[in-house]
């Protein structure tokens, strides 16, 4: 089996389910001829055709606004937003519409619809290329909002994404495009979603993150370890619904909790897990939770992306601080 | 000089069948000579105003919330009606309720809708068609999708778009009629001009002499008709509609009509406008033209007149007696719809709402 980028297995669940489902759509800009901007949809038109594989105007509420049209219609699209960071003008079609097609008309239309886009930042883009904004997603009830960590989970989940029957918003982590290769079978098995995922199991520390902080959280967890400390760490993987049991399971085993990610840490989702654990398993903590965020700061332009995103050093320092109390 | 030419011009025509006391300007469309479809159309209207005053009404008693009045619009709303096919999907703003009721929507639904009751979204017949639109432009982009799913399943059919003309300033609907232009899309789009975007005049919305000629920049054939001419209505846009359906590419039509009521019930347009405009428009409004023109071709008379207004409001006070008897959903009904499946967290939250619920009855 060959080895492959997470950018190469989300291409590969595109192929999978629009060859296995006829009524899988995809659309966006760049996506046809040119195969996404970081070819996630390479060959896809060659081998579908121009029906199935969009190429659209220029324009994000467009993009978001037409697949709610196709999706109440009985197709499944599968549309790109070329980055999170230009979702803006598609927040509307998200908001207004998308998330609440089946609750405003009592399930009589719904809207099967997954949104993909490129998260974070790290890669070098320019201004506006490089936005976490999970937290904005989360917040609008009708939502789904998955983030996977590997090329493996890139594939099971875009799979369950796109087979499940409300909107979701595919967030993938640009630094995780193409940073490691990993066996990945094409057999068209999708992974739950709702459910996180215990990348490293230890007893001392929980450490809940997602997307491409996972790489960062796994090395600091095993920097710590040759200090004799055990980290647990969890993949959040969806981030609405997010899987409480499995976070609570794993606070209530080790009695403390260090939240990470890369988006700014006011109102971020790591807010929303911290008050849910304190309300609880408080009393099954040894020690305050914390959170190690991006800064209160706009994404600065990359010559100081890597000083805005939590690196493995300001985890570390968390994870040690949090057993130091 | 030198390296000018012209690249690009257009003309925007404008269409009417009949003159202000709906006597025909000219030779009438063939399909004019159906009588009982005429008839149709014109008792649809008489239902919608009906309807639309008895909501207004119930309003002002304390037993509806908002309602954005149809009052004037009528011929533009059954015209459009019934020049779609009953698989075409209609995608609407909010006040098209002549258009609804055509294609088998339910009084009762209208107003559980207003009354503040999702149920009011359940459409029986019309089951594809969208529920009201209410952040303005935002339904376009979604009749583009359905036109697109359309095209590439290679479906005879076509999606029916309405919008308002302070509609047209928004994004969302020059980036759904590019689209349409770019993809050949079976969508005809019908802009109800009705000068009042609330306290605001389309000369504020645009500088354009037409709001029809925005559809030139899409690429798109369009024509402005008079709005308060049933049969002009019906005659465009059912071309338009044939012409969708047969894979002629989209539409863009310019209905000009008049917002005789308030914008809704919670406005009041004497804020912003004189009365002498609002009565020069009532001498055009479309159901008395209607009239004229049915009576002059021997196709209605004054007891069909008393008869219909009879059996619209008997029709109406039975919808209005229905909904006053409904009862309120449970709150359950918060939740058991965002998702196919109830998530664990809201599965808790739909038990704390029961319980509070149950504790204020």
């Amino acid at each position: 089996m060959a080895k492959m980028t997470m950018v190469e297995a989300i291409n590969m669940a595109h192929a999978w389910e629009m060859a296995h489902d006829p009524s899988v759509v995809v659309l966006g800009e760049d996506v046809g001829t040119n195969g996404g901007v970081f070819r996630a949809t390479v060959g896809l038109q060659q081998r579908f055709g121009k029906a199935r594989v969009q190429d659209t105007p220029l324009a994000e509420g467009l993009i978001a606004g037409t697949a709610i049209g196709m999706a109440a219609q009985g197709l499944k699209p599968v549309a790109e937003i070329q980055f999170m960071g230009f979702i803006y003008p598609a927040l509307d079609q998200i908001a207004s519409h998308m998330a609440r097609l089946r609750n405003r008309t009592r399930g009589r239309l719904t809207c099967p619809v997954v949104l993909r886009m490129p998260h974070g930042g790290g890669i070098h883009a320019p201004e506006h290329h490089s936005e976490s904004l999970e937290a904005l997603l989360c917040h609008h009830p009708g939502l789904k909002v998955v983030c996977p960590s590997s090329p493996a989970r890139a594939y099971g989940l875009l799979l369950a994404a796109i087979r499940d029957p409300d909107p979701v918003m595919f967030l993938e982590p640009v630094r995780l495009y193409r940073f490691a290769k990993q066996e990945v079978p094409d057999e068209g098995q999708a992974l739950p979603l709702g459910c996180c995922f215990v990348l490293r199991e230890g007893s001392d520390l929980t450490i809940v993150t997602w997307g491409a902080m996972t790489v960062d959280s796994l090395k600091a967890a095993e920097q710590v370890a040759a200090d004799g400390v055990s980290c647990e760490v969890i993949d959040a993987g969806t981030l609405a619904p997010i899987d409480f049991d499995t976070i609570l399971d794993s606070v209530i085993k080790t009695g403390r909790l260090l939240i990470v990610h890369e988006a700014p840490r006011t109102c971020g989702l790591g807010a929303e897990i911290a008050a849910t654990v304190s309300e609880q398993a408080l009393y099954d903590l040894l020690s305050p939770i914390r959170r190690v965020a991006g800064y209160d700061t706009i994404m600065p332009l990359y010559r100081l992306e890597h000083d805005y995103i939590p690196g493995v050093a300001r985890i570390a320092d968390a994870i040690r601080a949090t057993l130091a109390e | 000089m030198s390296g000018h030419t012209i690249v690009a011009h257009f003309e925007i025509p404008y269409r009417a069948c009949l003159d202000a006391d709906g006597a025909p300007l000219g030779p009438l469309p063939a399909w004019t000579e159906d009588g009982e479809l005429l008839r149709r159309m014109y008792r649809m209207m008489v239902r919608a105003r009906t309807f639309d005053t008895k909501a207004v009404n119930l309003q002002r008693t304390g037993k509806l919330g908002t309602y954005p009045s149809c009052l004037g619009h009528e011929a533009t709303h059954v015209g459009v009606g019934a020049a779609m096919h009953s698989d075409d999907v209609l995608f609407t703003v909010y006040r098209e309720i002549g258009t609804k009721f055509w294609r088998g929507v339910e009084l009762l639904d209208i107003l559980l809708y207003w009354g503040g009751d999702e149920r009011g979204t359940v459409y029986q017949r019309a089951a594809q068609d969208f529920p009201f639109c209410v952040p303005i432009g935002s339904q376009m982009p979604h009749a583009a999708g359905a036109a697109l799913a359309m095209q590439i399943r290679d479906q005879r059919r076509c999606a029916v778009a309405f919008i308002g003309d302070g509609g047209t300033s928004q994004g969302a609907f020059y980036e759904a009629i590019n689209f349409a232009g770019v993809k050949a899309l079976p969508l005809v789009c019908v802009i109800v001009n009705n000068r009042w975007a609330i306290s605001v005049p389309v000369a504020a919305q645009t500088a354009a002499a037409t709001l029809a000629q925005k559809a030139v920049a899409a690429g798109i054939p369009a024509v402005q008709i008079d709005g308060n001419d049933l049969l002009v209505v019906r005659e465009v846009v059912g071309a338009a509609v044939e012409r969708a359906r047969s894979g002629g590419g989209p539409t863009v039509i310019e209905a000009l009509t008049y917002r005789l009521s308030d914008h809704t019930t919670s406005d009041d347009a004497t804020r912003y406008r004189s009365a002498d405009e609002v009565a020069e428009a009532r001498r055009l409004e479309p159901i008395a033209r209607t009239r004229n023109f049915l009576q002059a071709r021997g196709l209605w008379n004054e007891a069909e007149e008393q008869a219909l207004k009879a059996a619209s409001t008997e029709e109406v006070e039975a919808a209005v007696k229905q909904y006053l008897a409904t009862p309120k959903q449970s709150t359950d009904a918060m939740f058991d719809y965002l998702y196919a499946q109830l998530t664990p967290a809201l599965r808790a939250q739909r038990e704390l709402a029961r319980r509070y619920a149950a504790l204020s009855h």
